[in-house]
C-alpha cells in the first residue's frame, strides 16, 4: 500500500512529462516551424550583427543628440513609475484581505488591478495614441497604467504576507484603523514595496524603449530613425546604451535592496 | 463590583453550537486566572470575547462596569485601553525596535493624526523606558526585535500591554512556543504584575502543573462550558478528567508533586 505513492508519483512525472512533449512537438508541426533552420538562422544573424551591427567611431558623433533622450526615457520611466506607485498603494490597501475596509472595495480594487496588468504595455500605447497622438504624455501614460496593474498586485501580495499578527495585537490595544495601517501595515511591508518599485523602474527604462518605438518619443524613438534609415552603427550604439544604462539601474537598485532589506 | 463579568456568555460560529456555551464567571481586580482545557475547547474565543476582538452571539459581558456589546466604535477604542493582550506568537512588528512596539501600548489614546505619525509625549517615553527596565531588556531597546529571543519577545509583548495602563492583561498561551527557562521568566513577571500592581491577569495554558503553581484560581473549560471554577488546592484528579475528558494517568503531569512540594 505505501509503495503505491511512489509508484503513483512516478507515473504523475511520466504524464507530465509526455503531455509537455506532445504539446512542444504539436506547436512545432502546427506552426510549421523548421527547427533546424531556426537555430542555423542564429548563427547568421550573429555573424550579420559582428560584421554591421556595432557602433564605430563615425556613430559617436550623435551621442550630444541621443543623451538628452536617453535622460528623458530614464526620467519619464521614474516618473511614471512612482506616481504609479502611489496610487497603487491605495488600491492595494483597499484590496488587500488583512486590510481592507469591506468586500466591495476589495473587489473593485482587485478589478482595477487586473484589468490594467493583463493589458499589454504595447495595447495601452496604441489605444493612448488616438487620444493624445505621438507625444511624450503617451508614453508617460502607457507606462504608468501598466505598473499600476502590476504594483497594486505586488503591493496586495506584500501587505497579505506581512499577516494578520500585529494587526490583530494593535487593534487589541484601541488603535484605530489608520493607526494600524501608518505604525505596523507600512514599516512591516515598505522594504518589500520598494523592492518592488526598484524592479518596476528597471522593467520600465527598458519597456519605455519600446513604446518609444511606437509613440515616437524617448530612446526607442532614436533607435527606430537610425534603423530605418539603415545607419546600423548608430542604431547599434543607442542599444548598448540601452543595455549600459539598465546595468547601471539594476546596479544602483540592487545596492539599494541590500540596505534596506 | 467584580472588575470582570460574564453573563451567560455563548458564541456560535456560523450557526453551530457552541463555541462558548452560557459562560459564567466574574473576576476581581488584581486576581490571577487560569483558564485550562483541551485544544479547540474555547479558551481563545473566551479570552477575545473579553475585548470584543470576537462578537458575542449572547450574554453580557461588563469590564469595570461597562458593558462591552454595545459599544460605539470609538467607546470600544477606549475600553481596549484599558485590556492589554499579549499572543502565543508575540504579534510585535518585527521590523521595528524595542522601544516603537511597547509604544504601540499607547496608541489606543491618541487622536489619528498624532498615532499615524508616530508622536508620542515625553511622560509616555519615560513610562515606557520604566516598563522596558523593569522587565530586563534595558539592552535591547534599540534593537529590531527581529533580532530577539522567544522569551525577549513575550517580554516586548508584555511591555507594550503595561504601557497601556491596564486593568486586565489577557494572555493567550503566552508560554506555549517558548523553552522551560523562557516560560518560567515569562510566568513570574505576569505573577509580579497582578501582585505589584495589582493588574489582573487571565491567561490560557497548556500546562496544567503551571497552572497550578501560579493560579489565584483556575478555570477548567470542555466544549465551550465551565466545567470547573476554583482554587488551585481544589482541583482534583478527577476533575482534571472532566476537563480534559480521559482518564488521568493518560496525562502528562504529576498532580502529586504538588502535595509534596
Amino acid at each position: 500500500m505505501r509503495d503505491d505513492i511512489f509508484t503513483k508519483r512516478r507515473n504523475d512525472s511520466f504524464v507530465f512529462f509526455l503531455a509537455l512533449l506532445i504539446l512542444s512537438v504539436g506547436s512545432i508541426v502546427i506552426t510549421e516551424y523548421d527547427v533546424i533552420k531556426g537555430f542555423t538562422s542564429i548563427t547568421k544573424a550573429v555573424v550579420w550583427g559582428g560584421s554591421n551591427f556595432y557602433p564605430d567611431a563615425e556613430s559617436l558623433r550623435i551621442l550630444p543628440e541621443i543623451l538628452p533622450k536617453l535622460q528623458e526615457t530614464v526620467l519619464m520611466s521614474i516618473a511614471a513609475t512612482t506616481v504609479a506607485a502611489v496610487l497603487a498603494l491605495v488600491l492595494s490597501l483597499a484590496g488587500s484581505q488583512t486590510t481592507r475596509i469591506n468586500r466591495i472595495f476589495s473587489i473593485v480594487s482587485r478589478g482595477i488591478a487586473s484589468l490594467f496588468r493583463n493589458i499589454p504595455i504595447v495595447a495601452w500605447a496604441m489605444v493612448l495614441m488616438i487620444s493624445f497622438s505621438q507625444s511624450p504624455l503617451t508614453g508617460y501614460l502607457a507606462l504608468f497604467f501598466g505598473s499600476l496593474g502590476f504594483l497594486t498586485r505586488a503591493f496586495m501580495e506584500t501587505i497579505d504576507e506581512v499577516g494578520n499578527n500585529s494587526i490583530e495585537a494593535l487593534q487589541a490595544t484601541g488603535a484605530s484603523y489608520f493607526h494600524i495601517i501608518f505604525q505596523a501595515v507600512l514599516p512591516a511591508s515598505m522594504p518589500q514595496m520598494i523592492s518592488w518599485l526598484l524592479y518596476m523602474i528597471e522593467t520600465n527604462i527598458r519597456d519605455a524603449t519600446l513604446v518609444g518605438v511606437l509613440t515616437g518619443t524617448g530612446i526607442g524613438f532614436s533607435f527606430d530613425l537610425y534603423y530605418k534609415r539603415f545607419d546600423y552603427h548608430a542604431a547599434s550604439l543607442v542599444v548598448l546604451l540601452i543595455v549600459i544604462t539598465v546595468i547601471v539601474i539594476e546596479l544602483v537598485s540592487n545596492n539599494i535592496r541590500r540596505v534596506i532589506l | 463590583m467584580a472588575l470582570l463579568e460574564l453573563k451567560n456568555v455563548t458564541k456560535n460560529y456560523n450557526n453551530e453550537c457552541c463555541a462558548l456555551d452560557n459562560v459564567s464567571f466574574s473576576v476581581d481586580k488584581g486576581e490571577f486566572v487560569s483558564i485550562i482545557g483541551p485544544s479547540g475547547a474555547g479558551k481563545s474565543t473566551l479570552l477575545r470575547c473579553i475585548n470584543r476582538m470576537v462578537e458575542v452571539s449572547s450574554g453580557e459581558i461588563s469590564v469595570d462596569g461597562v458593558i462591552s456589546s454595545s459599544l460605539s466604535k470609538k467607546r470600544l477604542r477606549k475600553l481596549r485601553t484599558k485590556i492589554g493582550m499579549i499572543f502565543q506568537h508575540y504579534n510585535l512588528v518585527d521590523r521595528l525596535t524595542v522601544i516603537e512596539n511597547v509604544l504601540h501600548g499607547r496608541l489606543g489614546y491618541k487622536s489619528t493624526l498624532a498615532g499615524v505619525l508616530g508622536r508620542y509625549s515625553q511622560e509616555e517615553k519615560s513610562q515606557a523606558y520604566r516598563i522596558i527596565e523593569i522587565l530586563g531588556l534595558n539592552e535591547q531597546m534599540y534593537k529590531r526585535c527581529d533580532q530577539l529571543s522567544g522569551g525577549q519577545k513575550q517580554r516586548v509583548g508584555i511591555a507594550r500591554a503595561l504601557v497601556q495602563n491596564p486593568k486586565i492583561i489577557l494572555c493567550d498561551e503566552p508560554i506555549a512556543s517558548l523553552d522551560p527557562n523562557a516560560s518560567k521568566v515569562i510566568m513570574d513577571h505576569l505573577r509580579n504584575i497582578s501582585k505589584e500592581m495589582g493588574i489582573t491577569i487571565i491567561v490560557n495554558l497548556h500546562q496544567v502543573e503551571v497552572a497550578l503553581k501560579y493560579s489565584d484560581r483556575i478555570i477548567g473549560v470542555n466544549r465551550g462550558k465551565v466545567v470547573f471554577d476554583g482554587a488551585p488546592c481544589d482541583l482534583t484528579t478527577r476533575q482534571i478528567r472532566d476537563i480534559y475528558g480521559s482518564e488521568s494517568e493518560d496525562l502528562m503531569f504529576d498532580l502529586g508533586e504538588r502535595h509534596a512540594g
